[in-house]
């Protein structure tokens, strides 16, 4: 009936996105503190070019252009899940404190020095800590109708893993361990090396897929839970589907680059009304839009003449917070 | 083969009987309605009927077969439920509400093959909401509402509707319209089973009255045989005058509550 026009609309969309991801890639490639002109730098990326030009777009700007994209998709594509799921614009991977304890395990292991067991500890730990975070705000979930009860669940579980953090930094044994602890909280991709990519992808990509799978039960849950079941859908393994993919998505991202804020919540807000406010359909392009925000930021947060750098997850906040409160302030359909 | 046949049905939560001993069957193009006070047991019964409940004791069994060995998608396309509660999260356009319906055959918003294209188009035309089908939920009042939900459930083409109140906090012209788009469904062969509070309604539409009081069924029948002043008192705690017209018809006035 509606289906193709509507269909044809969503595909524009996310066809949209990608090209504007190509082209902001590009522009990241080109654009810090030597500006490559954009021949020499496609130049380097496809294999020619000096050696020095190799270096900078390969262990430099490429893996860190990467990483605010795949950090923005993967919390982009966790907020659109754990919305879906929860029934509320206002879930977010940071406002309901899963970011917050990915980061907090992520220190822990800086802390006590056990990061150097393993290229994977850190991700391990940061995906653990998303996933019990999870967990909590989700068995909260059930137990309660009340969003308030749920978002101020979150915000508990948020001050209690910063007064972790907190506490990890006080006692931090030197200087520089402290500075590594203040990266995480604070959120950045800067000196991110393909290795880091590389063992943060696993993680990402098992969230992304799972999240991608339970999709069809995300349209079905906007009737309402009970509604839903009766409509045919396993509620509690659409449950556990969301939860596992959004912590391991999380995990990765915090793994990636810290615990960065509001993008969960940002990217599906506005991409929602362009897909008719089909929480399946939402995914897709909030993930793509996620990505763009952080790797457009991050190339902001480089080019901007500020004496030390700023950190992206500074600038996400700064950028995010007044739009929270904007959807806070007007949502429609309160349940 | 009825469309519902649930036997000897019984829970119990926190130390409470719920519901006792439950047996009842439903047959293709009835309109049975399930009445009885608050707390009486009605929405209990209807979850335990559709397997969203395990019961204790009994079983229900949806097109001949036992609801606890069904998949929830082998449920959902034997039988359409609207719960009490239906709230809807995002402010979506109706036609992709109605779209819901068919979820258990992989469709949804945006994806109607064939059939299921023409399930759509038939509940949508059945519940008149032609006028409606871009309107953005939170626009519509509670009767528009009442009728896309209505509306998704016969889109499943389930041989069974079953309903929580489907006419509560609607206005007097609302509730008989709802009414009267479930008997029109009965026409089509479906068996719809609805919980009701208004006795006008029920009397006025029901083919057949399941009186529940403290979990139990205690009365099953026409309207003309079950509502009679005694029952209401019994049951409801009320006093009430009950009619019988000469074709069967039957009117209730409430007079109030019982000493």
């Amino acid at each position: 009936m509606t289906g193709l026009p509507g269909q044809l609309r969503e595909g524009g969309l996310n066809m949209a996105l990608v090209a504007a991801l190509a082209l902001v890639l590009l522009l990241a490639l080109t654009l810090g503190s030597v500006s490559l002109p954009l021949d020499r730098a496609l130049l380097a990326l496809f294999g020619g070019g000096s050696a020095g030009d190799r270096i900078v777009i390969w262990q430099i700007r490429l893996p860190r252009v990467l990483a605010a994209g795949l950090v923005g998709a993967a919390l982009g594509l966790s907020g659109a899940g754990l919305q879906g799921l929860l029934r509320n614009p206002l879930a977010e991977p940071g406002v309901l404190g899963v970011s917050a304890s990915a980061a907090l395990f992520a220190s822990a292991t800086l802390y006590f020095g056990l990061a150097v067991a393993g290229p994977l500890t850190l991700p391990l730990a940061a995906t653990f800590g998303a996933l019990a975070a999870t967990g909590i705000v989700a068995a909260a979930a059930l137990r309660t109708r009340s969003v308030v009860t749920l978002i101020l669940i979150g915000v508990g579980l948020s001050s209690f893993s910063a007064a972790l953090m907190a506490l990890l930094m006080n006692l931090a044994p030197n200087p520089f361990s402290l500075a590594d602890m203040v990266n995480w909280m604070l959120g950045t991709v800067a000196n991110r090396s393909a290795q880091d990519l590389l063992f943060a992808a696993p993680f990402l990509i098992a969230g992304g897929a799972l999240l991608f799978g339970a999709r069809r039960g995300l349209s079905a849950l906007t009737l309402g839970e009970e509604a839903a079941e009766g409509l045919g859908l396993n509620l509690r393994r659409q449950r556990v589907l969301i939860i596992l993919g959004a912590g391991l998505a999380t995990g990765a991202s915090v793994a990636l680059a810290g615990s960065i804020g509001f993008v969960g919540i940002v990217a599906p807000h506005l991409v929602r009304p362009l897909v008719r406010h089909d929480p399946a359909k939402v995914l897709l392009p909030a993930a793509l839009l996620g990505a763009l925000i952080l790797m457009a930021a991050d190339i902001g947060v480089r080019v901007l003449p500020t004496d030390s750098e700023l950190k992206l997850g500074v600038v996400a906040s700064l950028l995010g917070a007044p739009v929270f409160i904007w959807i806070a302030a007007r949502r429609r359909l309160i349940a | 083969m009825s469309a519902l046949h649930v036997e000897g049905l019984g829970y119990s939560a926190g130390g409470r009987a719920l519901v006792t001993d439950a047996s009842f069957a439903l047959q293709p193009g009835s309109f049975t309605m399930l009445i009885g006070p608050n707390g009486s047991g009605k929405t209990t019964l209807i979850r335990l009927a559709l397997g969203l409940l395990k019961p204790d004791t009994g079983t229900a069994r949806l097109a001949g077969e036992d609801v606890q060995r069904l998949s929830m998608r082998q449920r959902a396309l034997r039988a359409a439920y609207l719960p009490q509660s239906r709230p809807l999260a995002w402010p979506q356009p109706v036609i992709d509400l109605v779209a819901l319906g068919r979820f258990a055959y992989g469709g949804g918003p945006g994806r109607l093959a064939g059939d299921d294209a023409i399930a759509v188009e038939k509940a949508v035309a059945a519940c008149r909401l032609q006028p409606l089908l871009h309107r953005s939920a939170d626009t519509l009042s509670g009767g528009e509402l009442a009728r896309v939900h209505l509306a998704r459930a016969m889109a499943t083409e389930a041989p069974l509707i079953v309903a929580d109140e489907p006419a509560a906090a609607l206005d007097v012209r609302y509730q008989h319209e709802v009414m009267q788009l479930f008997a029109n469904a009965t026409g089509a062969g479906r068996a719809v089973l609805a919980v009701v509070h208004d006795l006008t309604l029920a009397a006025r539409y029901a083919d057949r009255l399941i009186w529940m009081s403290e979990g139990h069924i205690v009365a099953d029948g026409t309207p003309a045989d079950t509502m009679t002043a005694e029952r209401l008192r019994s049951v409801f705690v009320v006093e009430a005058d009950v009619a019988v017209g000469a074709s069967g018809d039957v009117s209730v006035e409430i007079a109030g509550p019982a000493a």
